[in-house]
């Protein structure tokens, strides 16, 4: 195929997968938007003000960074996965592989339309959060960079555990067992500082701890990342490591068919 | 040029079954060619590996002289393919379902808009453009699946068991669509069982018997190997005695009807001439089963028994 060629068809994959999610916008859109307000008037504003300040900021102020990560997380990862998956159930799959695509389109393809789905959410989120609190952002280039390539990583893994997939159960481990209480310890509620000196240590093996402590230290300009003694540039490190070791799996289990070709 | 060239391919599945056992098979250009084969041969893996959709163990696959393996894209350009079960996504709009296909394959908005027209209006699902797919009936998505293959103007066709299912009116007009498109110069591989079909349409045939070739000939050729062909007579007027004739084996199945058997060096006229010294009546007259289905049965024979057993 030739670049424009390429082109035209990544365009194609993107169209379906956004029109696919703007179809069903009353179970990708409104749900996250819903939830997040809840957790803004429940934690927020009813038990923030009893919390006062979480390190070093309002609790509403310190909460939003962590719930716009996560609601970008959650939406990548499930859109991939759900929409690979539902392909794969239905065979439409087969549309794809018996045209010239190259492998890489088909993720490329695919993580975009995750990434489109996530910053549509994120965006939703940031949104609905200016209702609850006057946000002023620290840095505009760092916070855009930080969301989208967590948004790119967690499409890619969105994406891995589709072609592994056999049942709609295997679509929904992953996320119900291991992200969401990666997400959830990962520092999006509380500061891990509060934590005793043994689960601080634990919690550095969490690698979501570092995204959405990048985040916030994007837009409030001062997160555990400091406290902790690492960089923000430590944090983009491990964000891009992982977008490159996944990315390179899912290419090498797409050129092996696994999943997809018998 | 050849538009399909299989060497020694072979496929075994995970689990040891060999599903293809080193089979060859080419295709001329401008074919209409029927691959035929009981259930289990090795038809659909066979399809499967030339469209991607099955890894195969080895061997050579080149569509228009173009290796899969060595420019897959470009090879891949010149193919479409008509599944056997539907395999679109039934929630999407008919009209976007066949838009997107061309998009895959790199063709601009504006041709892939005036190829998904033209082959919707072809197949009359042009009505239906801005319905979604899962309230079509089975055969108006079995022409949605046609129209996705051709939208990007293939060279080579393949269409496994497109037919299946469908009622006779469409089974009738996709037959006389695609020996439209055939005239035209698109080479097609038909996988159907209904061999009726394939006696009417394809030119060349290979049957397929337990992932092996068995058969690899031109369709007049094996209908010349026919020994014996069983045609009904319907009679205008009730026999109560089956008469005696020499040369013709023959049997009342009741007073209306007779069946005669025909060897290969017997012809028809002798047949009409000897009901005609006899004062028959014949009002309609027919095969008793199509003449391909007993060639079939007779080269698939054991594979047949096998899966009855």
């Amino acid at each position: 195929m030739t670049p424009i060629e390429q082109y035209r068809a990544l365009l194609t994959i993107l169209y379906k997968e956004i029109h696919r999610f703007m179809r069903i916008w009353t179970q990708t859109l409104i749900p996250p938007a819903i939830m997040i307000m809840l957790y803004f008037v429940i934690f927020g504003t009813l038990i923030g003000k009893r919390i006062g300040e979480m390190g070093g900021f309002d609790y509403m102020q310190f909460m939003i960074p962590g719930l716009i990560m996560m609601s970008v997380i959650s939406n990548s990862y499930s859109n991939v996965v759900s929409s690979f998956f539902g392909q794969k159930f239905a065979r439409s799959i087969e549309e794809l592989l018996i045209t010239p695509l190259p492998h890489y389109l088909i993720l490329l393809g695919w993580v975009l339309g995750g990434v489109a789905r996530g910053l549509l959410v994120g965006a939703i989120v940031t949104f609905v959060s200016l209702w609850f609190y006057d946000l002023s952002v620290d840095n505009w280039p760092l916070s855009i960079l930080v969301v989208v390539s967590t948004s790119i990583l967690f499409s890619l893994g969105g994406f891995l555990n589709a072609l592994f997939a056999e049942s709609f159960d295997d679509i929904s481990i992953v996320p119900t067992f291991i992200m969401q209480p990666l997400i959830y310890l990962g520092g999006v509620f509380y500061s891990i500082q509060l934590l005793p000196a043994i689960w601080q240590t634990v919690s550095l093996a969490n690698p979501i701890l570092y995204m959405i402590n990048a985040f916030r230290f994007a837009i409030l300009g001062s997160s555990d990342l400091d406290a902790l003694g690492f960089s923000i540039n430590f944090a983009l490190f491990m964000i891009f490591g992982f977008i490159l070791l996944l990315a390179s799996t899912c290419l090498w289990f797409l050129h092996k068919g696994k999943g997809i070709r018998s | 040029m050849k538009a399909l060239s299989i060497t020694n391919l072979k496929k075994e599945y995970a689990g040891g079954l060999q599903a293809l056992k080193g089979i060859d098979l080419e295709v001329e250009e401008g074919d209409f060619f029927a691959l035929l084969g009981p259930n289990g041969a090795g038809k659909s893996t066979t399809i499967g590996v030339i469209s991607s959709l099955v890894t195969k163990t080895s061997g050579q696959v080149k569509i228009l002289d173009i290796d899969i393996d060595e420019n897959h894209s470009l090879a891949k350009k010149k193919l479409g393919v008509v599944g056997q079960e539907v395999n679109f996504n039934q929630f999407e709009k008919v009209g976007d379902i066949v838009r997107n296909q061309a998009g895959y394959y790199g063709l601009s908005f504006k041709e892939s808009r005036e190829n998904a027209k033209y082959y919707m209006k072809k197949l009359d699902i042009w009505d239906k453009r801005n319905e979604q797919a899962r309230k079509l009936s089975g055969g108006m998505k079995r022409r949605v699946m046609v129209a996705k293959a051709l939208v990007n103007n293939p060279d080579l066709l393949i269409l496994d068991e497109p037919t299946a299912g469908v009622d006779i009116e469409l089974r009738r007009s996709l037959w006389d669509f695609l020996t439209e498109i055939n005239n035209k110069g698109t080479t097609i591989i038909l996988t159907t069982h209904y061999l009726e079909e394939a006696e009417r349409l394809c030119r060349n045939i290979a049957i397929i018997d337990a992932g092996e070739i068995v058969e690899n000939t031109s369709m007049q050729e094996l209908l010349t190997r026919l020994e014996v062909e069983t045609f009904i007579f319907d009679l205008g007027k009730p026999l109560t005695v089956l008469p005696e004739i020499n040369n013709f084996e023959m049997f009342l199945e009741n007073p209306t009807r007779l069946k005669v058997t025909l060897k290969k060096d017997q012809d028809l006229n002798s047949v009409f001439k000897v009901f005609s010294d006899l004062g028959l009546e014949i009002s309609s007259m027919r095969n008793e089963t199509g003449r391909l289905e007993e060639l079939f049965l007779g080269l698939v024979e054991s594979t047949l028994k096998d899966t009855e057993a």
